[in-house]
C-alpha cells in the first residue's frame, strides 16, 4: 500500500517538474521580448529579463513612422487584410460546401477533384505568376488583390472541411424543413449554419491566421513601406539595421502578440471543437 | 430493334447536328426566344473575344517575334487567358448541344417542349448549386487556377534576367530546364542538397512536435494533476503567439553575438557560444528546436480531444485483466490516437514541406553556402523564393516548383485516401 502511494508521488513529482520545466521554455522567450521591450539603448547585449531602469521609449518610437518605418500603418494593414480574408472566406467556403454537401448536379464529382488537387498544390507554385500578374495589372501594392488571392487560397482546403461537418449534420434535418416550406437558402441560414459553427469557427481563425502570417506571398506584391504588413515590415527592420533596432521590434512584437494570443485564448474552445472532429491543418 | 430507336431518336439527333450553330437546333425544336439568346451570346462570344483568341494564341506560339514592341511574358499570360476563355466557351458550346437533344428528345417522346418561362423556372432551379459555388469558383480561376497554370508554363520557356522585356524575348525550350536541373554539375549538386535537407527536415521536424505534443497531452491528462486546465493554457501559448513574430524573436535570441542563448544561458552554465547562424549544422539545431516548440501545442490540443473520447470501459476492461500502465498505454492509448489522427498527422509533414516562414525568417535560409543560390538551410519553398526574387532565376524556379507539387501531392494522396470526405464519394 505504501509503496503505490510513493510510486504515485514520484510519478506525479516527476509530472510536474516536467510541466515546469516545459512552462519554463515557453514563457522565457516571451519574458524576454518583454524586458527587451522596456530596456533602454537600442542593442541586446545590455538586456536583462528585468530591466533595472524601465522605458517606454522604445513603445513611443512605434508611433513615429517615417522613412522605411510605419509600425501602426502595418498593424492596420495587416489587420484590414486579415479581417476581409476572414469574412470573405467564410462566406464562400459555406456557400461552395452546401453546394457541394447537400445538392447533386452536373460537374460535382469533377468539382471536388479539383478542389482536392488545388488543395495539394501549395499556392506558393503560383508566386512567379503573382509577381508578374501583379504588374500587368498595375496592382502592385494593391491589398486587395493581396486579399483576392488569399481568400482564393483558402477555399478549397476549408471547403473540405466544411463540406466534411455539413455532411455529418442529417440530412433529414433539411427535408423536414423543406416539408414545412422553407426555401433552401433558408435552411441554410437558419439550420445548416447555426449547427456547423464549430467549423465556421475554424474557417474564420484559418483565414485570419493565414494572411497575418503570411511572409512569402505578401511580399512579392507590396513594394512600398507604407503598404507592407506586419510580417515584412517587422522582419525588415531586423534585418535591415542588422539587429541595432531590436528593441523596437520587441515593443512591436509585444504590442501585436498579446491582443492576438488573448483573443486566441479566449475563443479557443470554439474552434477546437471543430478541429478535433474535423481535422486540419497545422 | 435498332431500326426504331434510331428512327426514335431522330429529332433530337437532328437538333443536335443543327446547334453546331449555336440557337439553329433550339429553333428547330420550337424554342425561338431561348434559340434567339444562345445564338446571340454565340455572337457575342465570337465578337467579344475575336481580337483575344487572335493575339492571344499567336502570342501563346510564338512569345513575341519583335523587341522593343512584344514582351514574352505579357503575351503567354494573355495566350493562357484566351486558353481560359476558349474552355469556358466549349463548354457552354457542349450545354447548348445538350440542350437541344435533350429538348429534341422530348419532342422525340411525343411531350411538348417546355415554354421559355417554364425553361426560366426550370433553369433557376438546376442552376441554384452553380449559383452558390459561382463565385467561389471564378475566385478561383484567377487567383489559384490560372496563376498556377502561368508558373507552370514558365517552366517550359527560358524566362530569366536575360530573357526579360523589353530588351529581350523569351522562348519555348520546352523540357531543357528540367534537363539542366539534372545535367548541370551546379544545379544538380545544389537540388540534391536542398531536397535532401528538406526531407530531413520535414521528417524530423514534424516528428518532434507529434511526439512532444502526444507526450505532453498525455501527461497532462493524468486524473490526479493537479491546475489542468492552466497548465493548457500555458502549453496552447507557443500557437496562440502569432508564428512570424515568434520566428523573428528566436532569431534575436540565437544571435551569434548579442543573443541571449549565448550570452546568458550557455554561458550560466560554462558553455561557450555557439555559432547559430554562422554554421549550418547549428543552425539546423536551432531550426528543429524552433519548429517543435511551435509545432507541438497544436497536436496537443488534438490529442487532448481524442483522449478524452476514448471510452472508459476500454480501460477498465484492461484492469479486470491485470494490464500495467504501459500495457493499457500501448494497447489503448497509442492506437486509438494514432488512428484517430491519422490525417491531422500527415498534413504536419506536408506542412512542415512546404515551411517557408520559419526557414526564411529564422536566418535567411543562411548561413550562405559558396557559388551555390541555395543557403546552408534553404528548402525547397525557400529555394525556388530566392530564385525568384533575388536571382531573377524564373523558368528555373518555375520547374522547380512543378517538381515540388509533384512531391507534395504524393504525399497528400496518402493523406486524403483516408479521410471521411472523400470516402463517401
Amino acid at each position: 500500500m505504501h509503496s503505490i502511494k510513493s510510486r504515485k508521488r514520484v510519478r506525479l513529482s516527476f509530472t510536474y517538474l516536467l510541466l515546469g520545466v516545459v512552462s519554463l521554455s515557453i514563457f522565457y522567450p516571451l519574458a524576454w521580448t518583454i524586458g527587451a521591450s522596456f530596456n533602454r539603448g537600442n542593442s541586446l547585449v545590455s538586456t536583462t529579463l528585468i530591466p533595472n531602469n524601465p522605458t517606454l521609449d522604445h513603445y513611443r518610437a512605434l508611433t513615429k513612422a517615417g522613412g522605411t518605418f510605419y509600425y501602426f500603418q502595418w498593424f492596420l494593414n495587416s489587420l484590414k487584410i486579415s479581417l476581409f480574408t476572414m469574412i470573405l472566406s467564410v462566406v464562400l467556403v459555406s456557400l461552395t460546401a452546401y453546394a457541394f454537401s447537400r445538392f447533386r448536379f452536373v460537374g460535382r464529382k469533377n468539382g471536388l477533384t479539383l478542389f482536392l488537387l488545388l488543395q495539394m498544390i501549395p499556392q506558393f507554385s503560383a508566386l512567379i505568376a503573382l509577381f508578374v500578374m501583379a504588374q500587368m495589372l498595375n496592382l502592385v501594392n494593391s491589398h486587395f488583390l493581396l486579399i483576392l488571392i488569399y481568400v482564393g487560397g483558402q477555399i478549397p482546403m476549408n471547403t473540405y472541411l466544411m463540406k466534411g461537418y455539413l455532411d455529418s449534420i442529417p440530412r433529414s434535418l433539411d427535408e423536414s424543413a423543406l416539408i414545412d416550406g422553407a426555401s433552401n437558402t433558408r435552411i441554410f441560414l437558419q439550420i445548416l449554419m447555426p449547427l456547423a459553427k464549430p467549423m465556421l469557427a475554424v474557417v474564420a481563425m484559418n483565414g485570419f491566421t493565414g494572411p497575418l502570417g503570411d511572409f512569402a506571398l505578401s511580399s512579392v506584391i507590396l513594394r512600398d513601406p507604407k503598404a507592407y504588413t506586419l510580417p515584412i515590415g517587422l522582419y525588415n527592420l531586423i534585418s535591415d539595421k542588422m539587429g541595432a533596432s531590436y528593441t523596437t521590434f520587441a515593443a512591436g512584437a509585444i504590442l501585436i502578440s498579446i491582443p492576438v494570443a488573448l483573443v486566441f485564448i479566449l475563443l479557443q474552445k470554439n474552434f477546437v471543437t471543430g478541429l478535433t472532429e474535423g481535422g486540419t491543418k497545422g | 430493334m435498332s431500326n426504331t430507336e434510331q428512327q426514335g431518336h431522330s429529332h433530337a439527333r437532328i437538333a443536335a447536328i443543327m446547334s453546331i450553330i449555336p440557337g439553329l437546333g433550339q429553333f428547330y425544336n420550337r424554342q425561338i426566344i431561348k434559340g434567339i439568346i444562345f445564338l446571340s451570346v454565340a455572337a457575342i462570344y465570337l465578337r467579344g473575344f475575336a481580337n483575344l483568341f487572335n493575339m492571344g494564341f499567336w502570342g501563346l506560339f510564338t512569345l513575341g517575334t519583335e523587341v522593343p514592341r512584344d514582351n514574352s511574358i505579357f503575351l503567354l499570360a494573355e495566350g493562357l487567358i484566351a486558353l481560359l476563355v476558349l474552355a469556358i466557351g466549349l463548354l457552354f458550346y457542349y450545354l447548348n448541344l445538350r440542350d437541344a437533344y435533350k429538348n429534341g428528345e422530348e419532342i422525340d417522346y411525343g411531350l411538348k417542349t417546355s415554354s421559355f418561362g417554364g425553361s426560366v423556372k426550370n433553369m433557376f432551379s438546376t442552376s441554384y448549386p452553380y449559383l452558390l459555388i459561382g463565385p467561389g469558383f471564378l475566385l478561383l480561376i484567377f487567383s489559384v487556377i490560372f496563376p498556377i497554370l502561368f508558373s507552370f508554363a514558365l517552366a517550359f520557356t527560358n524566362y530569366n534576367l536575360y530573357h526579360t522585356a523589353p530588351a529581350h524575348l523569351a522562348n519555348w525550350v520546352g523540357l531543357d530546364t528540367f534537363k539542366q536541373i539534372f545535367t548541370v554539375d551546379i544545379w544538380r549538386s545544389t537540388f540534391f542538397d536542398v531536397l535532401g535537407w528538406t526531407v530531413i527536415w520535414t521528417l524530423v521536424a514534424s516528428t518532434l512536435s507529434i511526439a512532444l505534443g502526444i507526450f505532453l497531452a498525455i501527461v497532462v491528462h493524468q486524473k490526479d494533476l493537479k491546475l489542468k486546465k492552466f497548465w493548457r493554457t500555458v502549453l496552447i501559448l507557443p500557437w496562440a503567439v502569432p508564428g512570424f513574430v515568434t520566428i523573428l524573436i528566436f532569431a534575436g535570441m540565437f544571435n551569434d553575438s548579442f543573443g541571449a542563448i549565448n550570452n546568458v544561458l550557455l554561458h550560466a552554465i560554462g558553455i561557450k557560444a555557439i555559432p547559430w547562424m554562422t554554421n549550418a549544422a547549428w543552425t539546423k539545431v536551432a531550426l528543429l528546436f524552433m519548429q517543435s516548440w511551435l509545432g507541438f501545442p497544436y497536436i496537443f490540443v488534438v490529442t487532448t480531444g481524442v483522449l478524452q473520447s476514448i471510452p472508459e470501459d476500454l480501460y477498465e476492461a484492461a484492469l479486470m485483466d491485470g494490464a500495467t500502465a504501459w500495457e493499457k498505454f500501448r494497447s489503448i492509448t497509442l492506437p486509438f490516437i494514432l488512428t484517430q489522427m491519422a490525417p491531422i498527422i500527415i498534413t504536419q509533414y506536408t506542412f512542415n514541406f512546404n515551411n517557408f516562414n520559419i526557414i526564411y525568417l529564422f536566418n535567411n535560409g543562411g548561413p550562405a553556402v559558396p557559388n551555390s543560390t541555395a543557403g546552408g538551410t534553404d528548402i525547397l519553398v525557400s529555394w525556388i523564393y530566392k530564385l525568384t526574387m533575388q536571382s531573377n532565376q524564373y523558368a528555373l524556379a518555375a520547374a522547380l516548383t512543378i517538381l515540388l507539387s509533384f512531391f507534395v501531392i504524393l504525399i497528400a494522396v496518402l493523406q486524403f485516401r483516408r479521410t471521411k470526405a472523400f470516402k463517401e464519394e
